[in-house]
């Protein structure tokens, strides 16, 4: 049974702290996103809030890790999602996946990381100055989730 | 049952991100007539008219949990139920 880490947390993460806590493996594959300093009308980004449905967030990227590490038979999966206010460059996301092999490693990354822009109830809302709003999902997220077969 | 009334089932809505700043609030306790689903629910709530309707009984896109699963209009639900409406996710 692969080991399974899954935190929704509003503290930054340490990726070396995160990769120390996985034992050994052939293959280490992992992902990290982060706020984009992107401008909207020529104004940029001030900050980037993650809001998150307590409780269901938590199953969700449990049952996901989980399924990941059974399909690509991972050694462990570590997921780390942060929620609150969060300033352009700040750390949003890590997925570890560690493996025999690197196919199987990269590809959970990669998968996991499709499913959770799908289906784990995060939402972003973006401040640029005075302005906020809310970041619509993409139709590319949902294209990128059907090159998997169903988890 | 745990109802007052004989007939009624009463759930507790959640509304996340952007549905609760366009819905003024985070969340309410709904009795509805039993037997009901998820679709009973919206219809009570869009006979409210706006912002009720707008959001939730025109052409935007939104999503159901009920006890924290996915639902469809079709999901049964039981007296004390959580249900959650929510845009479509933009974590990651």
């Amino acid at each position: 049974m692969a080991q399974c880490n899954v935190s929704v947390q509003q503290a930054d993460f340490d990726f070396a702290a995160e990769l120390a806590r996985l034992g050994t493996s052939g293959a280490v594959a992992s992902f990290i996103g982060c706020v984009r300093g992107d401008t909207r009308d020529g104004v940029p980004l001030t900050a980037m809030t993650l809001e998150h449905y307590p409780g269901m967030t938590e199953r969700v990227l449990g049952e996901l890790a989980q399924a990941v590490s059974a399909r690509f038979a991972l050694d462990a999966v570590t997921v780390v999602h942060r929620v609150g206010r969060l300033l352009p460059g700040a750390q949003i996301v890590l997925v570890i996946a560690t493996a025999p092999h690197r196919h199987a490693a990269i590809q959970a990354v990669d998968c996991l990381m499709d499913h959770l822009k799908s289906v784990a109830p995060f939402w972003k809302c973006e401040e640029y100055g005075e302005q906020r709003h809310w970041v619509d999902a993409r139709d590319s997220d949902q294209a990128a989730l059907a090159r998997w077969d169903a988890l | 049952m745990n109802d007052h009334t004989i007939g009624t089932l009463t759930i507790e809505l959640l509304y996340l991100a952007r549905l609760r700043e366009a819905l003024g609030c985070g969340g309410e306790t709904l009795t509805l007539a039993a037997p009901a689903t998820v679709a009973d629910a919206l219809a009570a709530l869009c006979a409210r008219g706006a912002p009720w309707e707008a959001e939730l009984g025109g052409s935007r896109v939104f999503r159901v949990a009920v006890d924290q699963d996915m639902a469809t209009v079709d999901t049964a639900l039981r007296d004390g139920a959580e249900v959650a409406l929510f845009p479509p996710v933009t974590g990651g």
